[in-house]
């Protein structure tokens, strides 16, 4: 059975947008019950993946029986294995949250919307397992259709929003596709193993330069690198909120993949490295990534749209880590995508509530939250706190690692980038922490003080125990971090780097 | 001696934090105190039943997560730490029942979460207390600085706002500032965040980076309030009384100087830090601190913020004695955890009596008072005996320490600084006292009808004060863990 993994990982689901949409027509009732078994039965098979690299059991799946470099072929190592993890996890626990604000904003839409997420969340699952390059960029569009569909639900500058979208995101998909075209020319292979062996030889050749730098570029503008990431902004905040909090926690994380394993798998770490010596000035690109999104969020006077530069700040948090080109700081660029997928996921899903309860998530909707929602602003404060990076919370423990890196690199300019943002994103957070705990100001004693606020509901229950799983889900993976880094990461740490 | 793995050290931390749904869900203010009254009794009862291994001499530790490479989430307990836990976990007794005097007095709002962030600090104070390297210890610290936001801001009215933003800046600012990287650095260069008698900081490392290091320490944990670091404390005095006096006379600034002496002694060592005179170098920052402290302290009139100046002095020299690196010095500044303690607890509770009886905040209005309130007058001259080091005031034990710790370390300058503290101490407490009892009736503003707090107010802060006498006479267990504390890090020498 557990030689299939691998195919029914995208199968369940792929086939199940298929169910979803038919269902549509006959039996609405049923869209998002199916799109839950689809993507509960790709957590369990990714979760099973990950249990089998743990315990050393290769993944390899051939489609159709065609072996490499001819046929289509997934393999799933530790770096994957947790990525798909950490995609089925955070796409299977937002679809439970996201049920009563489907059900409130867009009813009529149902159906298309579960079909869309579940196709979503298939093309990311497809981008991670891949081990072909081509495929990636057809998985890559999957998702990046579906994505532009989902933001565009939205109310208001949605569409527009979505159309911004589209057309940077598919610069950024023509850029991977021709850095895949070059590579092909050079190598003929598009299977990633295989090119990586055909390669070294071809290292001085500028087709290879040109093509890596091209790839990076398109892969920097999907995931939203300062300054390519004009587009994010805009997009996530226009979005509802159930798409927000699937797309901003997931869609940048997988490109930081894909940029990893571009990288690793295909380049290898000598050539990025070693040959074209381009690691000291991406980690200052990531240094300016995180301060300018640090900066603009402060500029922000709306919860969701803050987040989003968070987002993009976060976005130069990995790159930076990855690029330093130790040890320390691979492994807190990996950690970092593992969290940062489910700090995002948690602020997103706070955000959600705050919008499901008072239409938008302006700081004028703020005041008085800490009393009538003190649930979800609990989760809030949880998942602010693993973003400024305070023990336990996961939070601390990514960033222990990339500033362990920076040290070891010698890098101080993303040590003090990443002191910088921590420090501001204190800023950012207390400022909604004291909107909603001190406003409305009242008489400051006496027993009825507080209670003439706005007055206002907590969000429905089906929205807050995904949001406390993913909050306590922060704690944990923070006191787990040992086991995590031990078990799965360590073994993903290319040679180089040791 | 092998350590013992315990479980008590985590039960110890965790019985407040698990008392906290409790106290959520409870529809009735007495059940909640009651459940409070409990946890309290718990602790310290907990801490109490390791005392008797800690005084053989042995370590109870307990591991709960391998978080990184050579750094584990791990509690110890340890003389130092169990001198602090002490303190600590006694004085919440005494606390809680002072809050329920102070805010039902004042029908303060927002009880309930008053009462759970109270206990939050408990437990992030006692962890504090019970770390076993670095990277706990930071855990708990953080953990403390969040949990007394609500309880400072308790008011939430605009000065509120204002105070928790410098609490926050200063606090917040220099944990993830300043200690986060100094962390990391100190990780970088010794592969191990472990405290250990010696210090595990390599005696290789470049006195450059290992100068700047420790002051990265020293200012980053900013609830030590050292100069120039100190301004959150006053500002944090808008804090309802029982929070300035617990965590800003007690725990949350005995946590900022607790961790200083842990990295002056078991992250440096005390023989890096003589190598190197670092050690002068943080003797003299502190002894700043103190006079400027004191200085500024005889200029307020707010009795509140007095008593914060008052603190950032009286802390300074707890720093200043770990600095002097001597075995006296060392004890001194130890014992003067729990000697100011004990003291500072006592003032802070007056000064909140005299608000709840009369509404008053400034010296300037309290002329005659000890006529009306004798017993909380004559606590708070208790108080003040102890804090400026007057026998029979327990103070006068962790003073004397100190000035044989300065005598030790030849510093003739320190020795002056210590005593010229002491008489400016007792500038700015006697007026007080002597205006409170010693003045005509026609000067008294205050009202006939004013008389004592209620009796929960009272009765804690006559305890309090009777604790400063007695550990005069019988200062055994914290001078014995004080003792043995030092014997651990410099090895016998101690007596």
């Amino acid at each position: 059975m557990s030689q299939y993994y691998p195919a029914l990982l995208i199968a369940i689901p792929l086939l199940a947008a298929l169910f979803i949409s038919a269902s549509g027509w006959l039996r609405p009732a049923l869209c998002f019950p199916l799109a839950l078994t689809a993507l509960g039965g790709s957590l369990l098979v990714s979760l099973g993946l990950l249990s089998n690299v743990i315990r050393g059991i290769p993944d390899v799946y051939l489609f159709g029986g065609w072996p490499p470099p001819w046929g289509i072929y997934y393999r799933v190592d530790h770096l994957s294995a947790l990525v798909l993890a950490v995609v089925s996890i955070v796409g299977f626990v937002n679809l439970i949250a996201a049920r009563p604000a489907v059900e409130k904003e867009f009813p009529e839409k149902a159906a298309p919307f579960y079909t869309l997420y579940v196709l979503f969340v298939t093309g990311l699952l497809g981008m991670v397992i891949t081990g072909d390059a081509f495929n990636l960029y057809v998985l890559l569009e999957i998702a990046a259709i579906t994505g532009y569909a989902l933001i565009a639900l939205g109310k208001g500058r949605a569409p527009l929003s979505s159309l911004h979208y589209i057309f940077m995101g598919t610069i950024g998909a023509c850029f991977y596709l021709l850095g895949v075209g070059y590579l092909y020319i050079i190598t003929g292979s598009l299977n990633m193993e295989d090119i990586a062996r055909l390669l070294p030889p071809l290292y001085e050749s500028k087709v290879v330069t040109v093509a890596f730098v091209i790839l990076m570029v398109g892969i920097w503008l999907k995931m939203g690198f300062f300054p390519l990431h004009a587009w994010l902004p805009n997009a996530y905040t226009h979005a509802p909120s159930p798409v927000s909090s699937l797309v901003a926690p997931l869609m940048t994380k997988v490109m930081v993949y894909v940029m990893i394993r571009m990288v690793l798998t295909v380049f290898t770490v000598d050539y990025a490295f070693l040959v074209l010596k381009l690691n000291d000035a991406v980690v200052w690109l990531a240094v300016i990534a995180i301060v300018a999104g640090s900066l603009l969020a402060l500029a922000e006077k709306d919860v969701k749209r803050m987040l989003t530069f968070i987002v993009v700040a976060e976005v130069g948090y990995m790159v930076g880590g990855f690029w330093l080109g130790n040890r320390a700081g691979f492994i807190g660029a990996v950690l970092h995508l593992v969290n940062d997928a489910l700090m995002t996921l948690c602020l997103f899903l706070a955000v959600g509530n705050i919008v499901y309860a008072k239409g938008n998530s302006q700081w004028d909707s703020l005041p008085g939250l800490f009393r009538t929602m003190p649930w979800t602003m609990g989760a809030l404060v949880v998942g602010a706190l693993s973003i400024i990076g305070v023990p336990p919370t996961c939070g601390f423990f990514s960033k222990w690692y990339l500033l362990l890196g920076a040290i070891q690199g010698g890098h101080y300019g993303f040590l003090a980038a990443l002191l910088f943002s921590s420090l501001v994103s204190v800023v950012l957070f207390f400022r909604i922490f004291e909107i909603s705990y001190f406003e409305p100001f009242g008489a400051s004693h006496g027993p009825d003080h507080g209670e003439d606020g706005p007055a206002g509901r907590e969000a429905p229950l089906g929205m807050l125990v995904p949001l406390w799983m993913t909050a306590l889900g922060l704690v944990l993976l923070g006191l787990y971090t040992g086991e995590i880094v031990d078990r799965v990461i360590r073994h993903a740490v290319p040679g180089m780097m040791l | 001696m092998e350590p013992l793995t315990s479980l008590k050290p985590l039960l110890a931390v965790l019985v407040s934090l698990g008392v906290v749904p409790i106290l959520i869900s409870s529809r009735s203010p007495n059940v909640r105190e009651a459940w409070t009254f409990g946890a309290a009794g718990l602790k310290f009862l907990i801490v109490l039943s390791m005392l008797p291994a800690v005084l053989e001499g042995r370590e109870l530790v307990c591991t709960l997560a391998q978080v990184l490479p050579g750094v584990a989430f791990r509690l110890r307990v340890d003389a130092l730490g169990m001198l602090f836990a002490l303190v600590a976990s006694s004085l919440w007794i005494t606390t809680s029942a002072y809050s329920i005097g102070y805010m039902r007095g004042l029908k303060e709002h927002g009880q309930t979460r008053y009462f759970c962030f109270f206990a939050l600090a408990l437990s992030a104070t006692i962890g504090v207390a019970f770390s076993a390297n670095l990277f706990t210890l930071y855990l708990f610290y953080e953990m403390l600085s969040f949990a007394t936001y609500p309880l400072v801001t308790h008011h939430q009215d605009a000065k509120a706002r204002h105070s928790g933003r410098k609490y926050l800046l200063y606090i917040v600012g220099g944990s993830i500032g300043l200690v986060l990287p100094a962390m990391v650095l100190a990780y970088h260069l010794s592969g191990t965040l472990e405290f250990s008698g010696q210090g595990f900081l390599p005696h290789s490392g470049s006195p450059i980076l290992l100068g700047v290091l420790l002051f990265m320490f020293l200012f980053g944990f900013a609830k030590a309030a050292i100069m120039p670091v100190h301004a959150w404390l006053p500002a944090a005095m808008v804090a309802p009384t029982p929070v300035s006096a617990l965590l800003h006379a007690v725990a949350v600034v005995k946590v900022g100087v607790f961790c200083i002496l842990r990295v002056l002694t078991e992250v440096f060592g005390l023989d890096l830090l003589a190598s190197l005179h670092l050690g002068t170098a943080v003797a003299y920052v502190a002894a700043f601190t103190i006079i400027a402290a004191s200085l500024i302290a005889l200029t307020q009139d707010e009795l509140k913020r007095l008593l914060a100046f008052s603190t950032i002095g009286q802390l300074s020299y707890i720093v200043l004695g770990a600095a002097l690196l001597s075995p006296k010095g060392l004890m001194g500044g130890m014992i003067h955890i729990a000697m100011h303690a004990f003291g500072k607890i006592t003032l802070f509770f007056c000064a909140g009596a005299i608000f709840v009886a009369t509404g008053k905040k400034n010296l300037s209005e309290m002329a005659g008072i000890g006529k009306r309130m004798p017993v909380t007058m004559a606590a708070f001259f208790i108080g003040a005996l102890s804090i400026i080091g007057i026998p029979p005031g327990g103070g006068f034990l962790s003073k004397w320490y100190l000035v044989l710790g300065a005598l030790e370390a030849d510093q003739f300058p320190l020795l002056v600084v210590i005593l010229v503290s002491s008489l400016l101490n007792a500038a700015y407490f006697m007026p007080i006292v002597y205006r409170a009892f010693f003045v005509g009736s026609r000067e008294t503003t205050l009202p006939d009808t004013v008389s004592e707090a209620p009796i929960f107010c009272v009765a804690p802060l006559v305890v309090t004060a009777l604790i400063s006498l007695v550990l005069f006479f019988y200062p055994q267990p914290f001078l014995d863990l004080a003792e043995l504390a030092v014997q651990t890090l410099i090895g016998g020498t101690g007596k």
